[in-house]
């Protein structure tokens, strides 16, 4: 690890400010991915900012059916939340299978959001539940945030501090590992309100990062079953090739998944 | 036997220190002055050096020196050589290229090392390695190896055309061919046995530390034999002469075969100590241990099995290219050779066989023994072959062995083998029936009902352990004699030490070569420590793989037991004034059979250091040392049996069931054995279903040099293991014993790769089977 200077916030106006005055800094959000890539000096900060100990950034509050979700809240803590848990089970679900208890308990879902690694769960959870992130100076639709391979909408110093949102009658997120990593290979967050909105996001298949998936969403709007995903064709041609799995087998891993997602919520 | 001694199932005595921090590797040693290195290493995996200018790298801050392969060179340090010499059929040596350890003027893979940097600090010399401007000249690249033996290939060496090493054959081509040719029915199969990254828990480390006032060095490493290592690094690489050079293996956190070999780092440590003044330290990190840790198997083979009209086996062929990477390690040319072509007879009685086996030189890393070394190359292809022959002959799986197996002992088979013992029936016996096999069909049913597609896989294996007669591998090219040795010190109140000459790196040798002595004399086992790792202490031995430890190692300490037992004998018999015959070693005590006199062990052992009262003529003192050199190799063998479900949507499998039938002989102690297995297999499962190693074909970047990329098995991969063993008693060494180390890794890839295509319904099947694998797999079946 290059040399680097610490530095623990605890407003999130300080925190700011801090990276304002810092040549190049970043900020810390549990460090899950950023501590390893500067452990192999791919990454180098002057400065880090860590977030994880601003008292305004923290918590999980449920209002009915209305969510805050604190930037600075652990996967262990959205894991482990009963209050969320009554209205939204799938997003603590999503949560107890990110990395292992380590990554659980210092990762953050502000940290994981604003890093949008392909094949991270977050993402996928935050465009099905047409999630606002919320940050020290606007409110983006999840439509908006995720704008390509670890690409966001966050401008040079912008604090992600909450995410909201509403919660649907029905989710469910269903997730093929990688057998190496255990990050999704495929993984497929689906939301129906009772309105009849239903929303299909996909992460760690699409070769610029998590996407909805219209025909998914059509045919499910029209039949919320299992066996309404069966017709629908998944187009491999956007889809990422790698190593460990092939465009082809990530379409069918997504028409999998969003069915027994279907079958889950 | 006592609570403590032979077969019982005695708590590790070692686990301790394991367990609460305070186990002692190499990384956690520390002398005052000491220095950090950092190597530069090449980013080509194929290149000519033009030039190194390490003149900014000098200048950064505390760092001390940077070194290259010229000053290494001109120092005389030797190549790193391979220690076991096999000619090819035309009678011509292997064809050995120079591997230096710092190339000074072409790179052959990505990791391969120029340069080194000592500094004060692991920052500050990595900061300056990363200032080291080399000029490099990129060549084209070959990472496969059948395509690398192809005209018109980039060339790694100019010693080796075609980057051929050897083209080495071992059985009676013609009598194979002719029963080939005459055969009712001919199996073919194409195998690809995959290349693995062996990851230790401890990454390799070196500490060199040069003493000028005595013109002494000495080397703390991570090594599975100090004692080799100290003879190489001194015959062959010219660091210093034996008596001016102490290695140390102390704790060493795994090894698997990858750290019986010398690398680079530790010359490097030795030498930049010397030229630098200040003790050196490396400690390899993760990504560093994949790119050049000593990768294992890499087979490409196409085998045909031939079989008469009662399904007997008349002959096997088989013609193997083997990946050695870009440079020879120690011992990888016996690796595909007399590891592996002589243990193609598997369990069967089959008259003729001829194995072809080509060596290759590539862009990668080098590969020597991993975990089995060549026999669970020879068990994957034979048991691969005799599942398709059942299928193709429409024969069970377990019929189709039963009707090969070698019934009578000893047993020649046509590949230099002489099987002393087993009984593969009873192996296979116990397998099918702790496996529920009869209920097979019931279960695949309830499964399909769930819409699963379950199967079922077997494997019958053997291996040769216990390596080895000195005299016959000397004849088959070993550059060393493989016996080993020991010496036992009783103190003079009566506690024992034991100097092996094996090495531990997790099978528990501190308490299992304990319970030996304990059973002997009836002394507790914490009253015996067992020394070893260091060549000032221990004299000299072969190191731990192989399997050696049980056969080889403990049976020189039974050889020196004998000799202080018959000692201790005559003393008590002097000090009780009886006739040593009559004198028995019970709990502890000496006793004159038959009579209540008797004198406690500790008493006798006062008396040997006293020597006030001692037959007339003999020495003072009991001590006692000895070499073991084995007849023989020895034979464990066994049944696996896998049980699988594949999702047929995704192609994940899920291992439902694993049985593990062993013959290891006579156990020391069933829970570090069954350990052992558990271990093997969890190795087993990661090849067949995780692992790979993979580069990059057009510019031989390493693909999995992470845990991101590289999958290793997890628990929650494996199942819980249904273990059990039989014992027909090794009859060539003291104890009975055969070795338990490798056979988990050995038996279980093809059990699994058979469980599974057997469930899918398709043959075609290469390891690991990854989910995306048996996923297209099944659906070309369909």
């Amino acid at each position: 690890m290059y040399q680097t200077n610490y530095h623990r916030p605890s407003s999130v106006q300080e925190a700011a400010k801090l990276m304002s005055g810092a040549t190049e800094g970043k900020y810390l959000a549990g460090g899950m991915t950023l501590i390893a890539t500067m452990k192999q000096r791919l990454a180098a900060a002057s400065d880090l900012v860590d977030l994880r100990h601003i008292a305004e950034m923290k918590g999980i509050t449920v209002n009915g059916r209305s969510v805050r979700i604190g930037a600075a809240t652990t996967h262990h803590e959205v894991a482990s939340s009963a209050e969320l848990g009554a209205v939204c089970p799938a997003i603590c679900a999503l949560a107890s299978h990110i990395g292992d208890p380590h990554v659980r308990h210092m990762g953050t879902i502000g940290g994981s959001i604003a890093n949008n690694d392909p094949a991270a769960d977050y993402p996928a959870a935050m465009l099905a539940l047409d999630a606002k992130i919320i940050t020290n100076s606007r409110e983006i639709a999840a439509a908006d945030f995720f704008t390509g391979l670890f690409e966001t909408a966050l401008d040079d110093g912008e604090i992600i501090t909450a995410i909201t949102f509403d919660a649907p009658a029905k989710v469910a997120y269903q997730k093929f590992p990688n057998p190496a990593s255990r990050y999704a290979m495929a993984g497929v967050f689906v939301a129906r309100r009772d309105n009849g909105d239903v929303r299909v996001a996909v992460t760690g298949a699409g070769s610029n990062g998590v996407f909805r998936h219209q025909g998914m969403e059509a045919a499910l709007a029209g039949n919320w079953s299992p066996d309404a995903v069966g017709n629908v064709s998944v187009d491999a041609s956007d889809l990422l090739t790698d190593l460990h799995a092939s465009a082809a087998y990530r379409a069918n891993l997504i028409k999998v998944m969003t069915k027994r997602a279907v079958a889950a919520a | 036997m006592g609570v403590e001694g032979i077969g019982a199932r005695v708590a590790r005595k070692e686990d301790k220190r394991f367990l609460t921090g305070k186990g002692r590797y190499t990384d956690d040693m520390s002398v005052p002055g000491m220095k950090y290195a950092i190597f530069v290493r090449s980013p080509h995996a194929h290149a000519k050096i033009k030039s190194i200018d390490a003149t900014a790298a000098k200048a950064m801050p505390g760092v001390i020196d940077v070194l290259d392969g010229k000053q290494l060179t001109a120092d005389g340090i030797g190549n790193l050589i391979c220690g076991w010499m096999i000619h090819s059929k035309d009678g011509s040596p292997m064809k050995m290229g120079a591997w230096r350890p710092l190339a000074d003027e072409t790179v052959r893979y990505v990791g391969d090392a120029v340069a080194v940097v000592v500094a004060d600090g692991v920052n500050e010399a990595r900061d300056a390695a990363e200032a080291v401007i080399v000029d490099y000249d990129p060549l084209p690249v070959v990472t496969d190896p059948v395509k690398a033996l192809a005209d018109g290939q980039p060339q790694l060496h100019p010693e080796a055309p075609n980057n051929l090493i050897f083209d080495w054959e071992l059985g009676d081509a013609a009598a194979t061919d002719a029963a080939i040719a005459a055969a009712a029915h001919v199996t073919e199969v194409k195998i690809l046995n995959n290349r693995l990254s062996p990851n230790a828990m401890e990454p390799r480390a070196a500490l060199g530390i040069y003493d000028s006032g005595d013109d002494h060095y000495t080397c703390y490493t991570t090594s599975q034999n100090p004692h080799l290592a100290r003879l190489v690094m001194s015959a062959f690489y010219n660091v210093a002469p034996e008596n001016k050079l102490r290695v140390i293996a102390p704790d060493v956190g795994g090894g698997f075969g990858s750290k019986i070999y010398i690398y680079p780092e530790e010359i490097v440590c030795l030498w930049a100590s010397k030229r630098t003044g200040v003790p050196v330290k490396w400690t390899c990190d993760r990504t560093e241990a994949f790119l050049t840790d000593a990768h294992g198997r890499d087979h490409v083979s196409t085998v045909k099995m031939a079989f008469d009209s009662s399904n007997k086996i008349t002959a096997l062929k088989v013609d193997t290219i083997a990946n050695l990477g870009a440079y020879m390690s120690l011992f990888s040319s016996c690796v595909p050779t007399y590891l592996y072509a002589t243990l193609l007879s598997g369990q069967y009685d089959i008259p003729a066989i001829h194995a072809n086996v080509r060596t290759v030189y590539t862009n990668t890393a080098p590969v020597d023994a991993y975990r089995g070394a060549g026999r669970p190359e020879a068990t994957y292809l034979l048991e691969r072959t005799m599942e398709t022959a059942a299928r193709e002959l429409g024969l069970s799986p377990a019929e189709l062995r039963r009707i090969n197996f070698i019934r009578t002992f000893p047993h020649q088979t046509p590949v230099i083998m002489n099987y002393d013992a087993g009984d593969y029936e009873a192996s296979l016996n116990a397998a099918m029936a702790a496996a529920d096999w009869d209920g097979f069909a019931a279960r695949k049913a309830e499964a399909e009902r769930r819409g699963m597609k379950r199967g079922i896989g077997m494997s019958c294996y053997i291996e040769a352990c216990g390596l080895a007669p000195s005299s016959a591998v000397g004849s088959l090219g070993a550059g060393v004699g493989l016996w080993e040795s020991a010496e036992v010190r009783v103190n003079a109140v009566g506690t024992i030490e034991v100097m092996t000459g094996s090495h531990s790196h997790g099978q528990g040798h501190e308490t299992t070569f304990a319970q030996l002595v304990a059973d002997r004399f009836g002394v507790p086992i914490d009253s015996v420590n067992i020394v070893h790792g260091d060549t000032d202490k221990v004299q000299m031995g072969m190191g731990t793989y192989g399997s050696r430890s049980g056969a080889v190692g403990m049976s020189a300490v039974a050889k020196a037991l004998d000799k202080v037992e018959a000692k201790a004998k005559k003393i008590a018999a002097h000090l009780m004034e009886a006739d040593e015959s009559d004198i028995v070693i019970e709990n502890g005590e000496l006793k004159v059979a038959g009579t209540d006199k008797s004198v406690p062990w500790f008493q006798m052992a006062l008396a040997a250091y006293t020597a006030h009262n001692l037959p007339a003529g003999m020495e003072p003192g009991l001590k006692e040392g000895a070499f073991y050199d084995p007849s023989n190799f020895t034979f464990p063998a066994g049944c696996y049996i896998c049980e699988v479900e594949v999702d047929p949507d995704t192609g994940k499998t899920e291992i439902v069931q694993f049985v593990a039938a062993d013959d290891f002989g006579n156990i020391i102690n069933p829970m570090i054995v069954e350990g052992q297995v558990h271990g093997g297999l969890a190795q087993g499962i990661g090849q067949a279903l995780l692992e790979g190693v993979h580069y990059d074909p057009d510019n031989g970047q390493l693909l999995t040099a992470s845990y991101q990329d590289y999958a290793m098995p997890r628990a929650d991969d494996l199942p819980s293991f249904k273990v059990s063993t039989s014992n027909t008693p090794c009859p060539n060494n003291p104890l009975g014993v055969k070795g338990c180390g490798e056979a988990g890794a050995i038996g279980s890839p093809p059990a699994l790769i058979n469980a599974i295509t057997d469930a899918i319904g398709n043959n075609a099947l290469t390891m690991p089977a990854t989910p995306e694998k048996v996923w297209a797999a099944a659906h070309a079946a369909n």
